[in-house]
């Protein structure tokens, strides 16, 4: 069987993956998408966890569940609004969206 | 209501009239002139009333009216506020009441209540005159009213206040407060027409010089308090045994007892305050006030204070002496009085101005009654002081009568000559007959006028005192003094009243208002009537008609009454051969003086003329001993040497060491030290936050990497520290 040590590995990798993305990323696009995969190393360690640890208790998959759940609506209304910033100022770098900085 | 809660009430009207005049109705004339005579009013029927149950009192002297309150508390005793009504007081207040009764009103007229404003009429200058226009467009100048008819009224009203408030007081202090208060309203009348330079140094004359005697009296009445512990006047002046401890202890200065400096003391005080020699300088200068002015505070009342004191103080001065013997304090009271008489009636001879003859009159008469006290002549002094009271202010309101007709005259014909200048009058008899009487009433009285005016009663019992007690100096001196009198009053009469008139204006001159001659009128019935109740009764014919009621009575003020002298021809005859002898000689003299010539006067006496014209140079001579040399002293040495040099020096040795020592504080302690820390706190924060303002770049994702690299390196942080300490 593989060790839990992996998962654990590779949750990491793909949270520092996702996090690079949200930190270095212009377009508002790819944050989202970089948000999304820390969301998804989260729930890899949470399986992960779940299935080692306590594979008697439903808890931890449904808090995978949840976390999808919360991803999908939350990607939904960030897609939604960035359309709506595009169709407006025909951009969607994070930095030329700055009508309420100053 | 009680007698005493009347006489507490009698000298209230007055200050309330002061103060409501003042606050509120000085912009309104007539408002304000019937709240001062109101209130003139109130205070002459309640002295009316007091006046009437006093005399209806058997015993007075021993039970009379008092009434008192505890003022300052003085270690175990008080300085009380009190009335006291005894027979001196009772017959003083019947003359005040009335005089200031009858000023008040006179005043109404004399500033011309009810004419227009001048036309150049300013505050501070006697009025002008206005033009006004008649039905057929004729000009007339016509007298204007006073500029500041209000502030007169409320002056006259405090002084009122002043005046009742010595009479009706029962110690030494309260008498001292409404003597100062009056001289405080002096000095503020005298100045009345302050813009004027003349009245502006009368006022301040006036001041000075009778501070002088308020310096002396004050130390008398200090004294007096120390040796007895009060100041209350029954217990002093009606209590034997204190008089004779007074009169036994020695005061260490000039031989004198304790009594006789006192005395002396106080005495000083009624020589300031009534214009005695060598203190007499100011009472002539006091005429630059309105005449109402001079006929109360500087004939009637104010200066009577003064000999009312000496009187009220009699028993003091007489402490420890027999009877008919006379203590040195009484001797130096009745040569000043008696020098005063002869030498103030001289120089009234010279004078041409109406009021300053009275003035000096003033004086001569005053004199008489201090001379009176120093004999020991207690209720003649008294009864001299009340009859010169009615006919000196009734003569003085007579002279402002005159001025006033001049004044019209002159504004009438445009003449420019002083309507004050007896030269310049004659012939008024016919433009203005009640003066006319009233005044020649006034001055026949003055003159002692046999028989049938009050001075003759009163005067001839001070002469007859004199000469019954063998103080021949005093007779002699007085009896000259009285020649002169009847002379220049004469003088007077006739250059005012008599011949025909000089110039234009006294043709034009006009009788005056009812206002004016009412309070002749009535002053003059007393200048007549007032003596009757002093007839001696050993008086050949008329004697014991009326009986001499006045001798009782204000003799019963005394722990022992008075004898009455007995009747003597020869100071009869001499009082009438100098009354009637002064009058002729006057008439004589004076009967065919025509306008331009010079006074008879000035050929006969040659050149004593100048010398009594001039006062005997003695305010030159006090310009010369005491006004120079205090002015050269307050000049060279108290401005220029001490102010200028020692105390400017030292002033600004301190200023220049202050300063230096400022700066060397600045220099090194607050600039570098207190500046620079405040600056070093504010130039750290500022490039600190220089420095750290490159992180704030506004960007998101920055802010996050810096929180990532923030977060790892606590975490790492906190890693080695778990593991280092914890879990070792």
């Amino acid at each position: 069987m593989i060790p839990l040590s992996w998962y654990l590995i590779f949750a990491a990798a793909l949270f520092c993956i996702g996090l690079f993305g949200v930190l270095s990323r212009k377009n508002a696009i790819a944050i989202l998408m970089g948000i999304e995969l820390m969301l998804n190393s989260v729930n890899v360690n949470l399986l992960a966890f779940w299935r080692y640890l306590n594979p008697n208790f439903v808890a931890g998959q449904v808090f995978t569940v949840i976390v999808f759940a919360v991803a999908a609506s939350e990607v939904a209304v960030g897609l939604a609004l960035i359309i709506s910033i595009y169709r407006r100022r025909s951009t969607i770098v994070a930095e030329e969206i700055n009508l309420l900085k100053y | 209501m009680t007698t005493e809660s009347i006489i507490w009430l009698i000298p209230l009207p007055p200050v309330l009239a002061f103060f409501l005049i003042v606050l509120f109705t000085n912009r309104n004339k007539g408002l304000s002139h019937s709240i001062a005579v109101g209130a003139a009013f109130l205070s002459w029927l309640g002295s009316m009333v007091v006046f009437w149950r006093a005399i209806h009192t058997p015993e007075l002297g021993e039970h009379p009216f008092t009434s008192a309150i505890n003022w300052l508390p003085m270690g175990n005793s008080w300085f009380t506020i009190g009335i006291q009504i005894d027979p001196l007081s009772a017959a003083t207040l019947f003359f005040v009441a009335w005089t200031i009764l009858m000023i008040f009103i006179y005043s109404v007229g004399y500033h011309n209540y009810g004419q227009p404003a001048g036309d150049h009429d300013r505050p501070g200058l006697p009025p002008h005159g206005a033009t006004i226009v008649d039905e057929q467009g004729h000009k007339h100048k016509v007298p204007s009213i006073e500029p500041m008819y209000s502030r007169f009224f409320a002056f006259i009203g405090l002084f009122a206040f002043g005046m009742y408030l010595l009479v009706l007081s029962d110690n030494m202090l309260t008498l001292f407060v409404g003597w100062e208060i009056m001289g405080l309203c002096s000095y503020l009348l005298i100045g009345f027409w302050y813009a004027k330079p003349s009245a502006r140094a009368a006022m301040i004359k006036a001041f000075m010089t009778t501070r002088v005697g308020d310096v002396f009296m004050l130390l008398g009445i200090a004294y007096l308090y120390s040796q007895t512990g009060t100041l209350n006047y029954r217990n002093i002046f009606y209590n034997e045994e204190i008089l004779r401890e007074l009169a036994s202890t020695p005061s260490y200065i000039a031989g004198l007892s304790a009594a006789g400096l006192i005395g002396l003391l106080l005495f000083i005080g009624a020589v300031g305050k009534s214009a005695q020699f060598p203190l007499h300088v100011w009472l002539p200068d006091a005429m630059e006030g309105p005449t109402p002015v001079s006929a109360m505070i500087h004939a009637a009342t104010m200066v009577s204070a003064g000999v009312y004191m000496v009187i009220r103080i009699f028993p003091l001065l007489t402490a420890g002496a027999g009877h008919g013997v006379m203590t040195s304090t009484m001797l130096i009271i009745s040569i000043i009085g008696a020098g005063t008489a002869l030498f103030a009636a001289t120089i009234a001879v010279a004078q041409n101005d109406i009021k300053r003859v009275l003035a000096y009159s003033t004086i001569s008469q005053l004199g008489y009654m201090m001379a009176a006290v120093g004999i020991g002549a207690y209720v003649a002094a008294a009864f001299h002081l009340i009859t010169h009271a009615f006919f000196k202010a009734l003569l003085f309101l007579g002279s402002g009568s005159v001025i006033h007709g001049m004044e019209h005259g002159v504004l009438h014909t445009g003449e420019e000559i002083d309507p004050q200048n007896m030269l310049n009058m004659g012939g008024l008899r016919k433009k203005m007959p009640i003066t006319f009487w009233t005044f020649l009433i006034g001055g026949f009285a003055l003159s002692g006028f046999p028989l049938i005016t009050a001075g003759f009663w009163s005067k001839d019992e001070i002469l007859s005192e004199a000469f019954g007690n063998a103080h021949w100096v005093v007779f002699v001196t007085l009896a000259l003094a009285a020649l002169l009198t009847a002379f220049y009053t004469m003088r007077q009469i006739t250059l005012t009243f008599l011949g025909k008139p000089r110039t234009k204006s006294a043709e034009h001159a006009q009788e005056t208002p009812w206002t004016m001659t009412m309070p002749l009128v009535i002053l003059a019935v007393f200048a007549v009537a007032a003596g009757w109740v002093g007839i001696p009764e050993h008086f050949p014919v008329i004697g014991g008609i009326i009986p001499n009621w006045f001798h009782s009575f204000v003799g019963s003020t005394l722990l022992e009454e008075p004898e009455a002298v007995s009747f003597n021809a020869i100071p009869l005859l001499t009082s009438l051969v100098v009354a009637l002898g002064g009058l002729w000689l006057g008439w004589m003299v004076y009967k065919k003086f025509k306008a331009g010539e010079t006074d008879p006067l000035e050929n006969w006496l040659g050149s004593i003329y100048p010398v009594l014209k001039n006062k005997y140079y003695v305010d030159e001579l006090y310009d010369v001993v005491f006004i120079k040399p205090a002015i050269w002293f307050s000049e060279v040495f108290t401005y220029l040497w001490m102010d200028r040099k020692v105390i400017d020096g030292i002033l600004h040795a301190i200023a220049f060491v202050a300063y230096q020592l400022g700066s060397i504080f600045r220099n090194y302690f607050d600039k570098p030290i207190v500046n620079g820390s405040g600056d070093l706190v504010a130039n750290v924060t500022k490039s600190t936050g220089r420095s750290l303002r490159v992180m704030q770049t506004g960007r998101v994702q920055q802010y996050m990497v810096m929180a990532l690299f923030g977060f790892i390196t606590i975490s790492g942080l906190m890693f080695y520290l778990i593991q280092r300490l914890i879990l070792r």
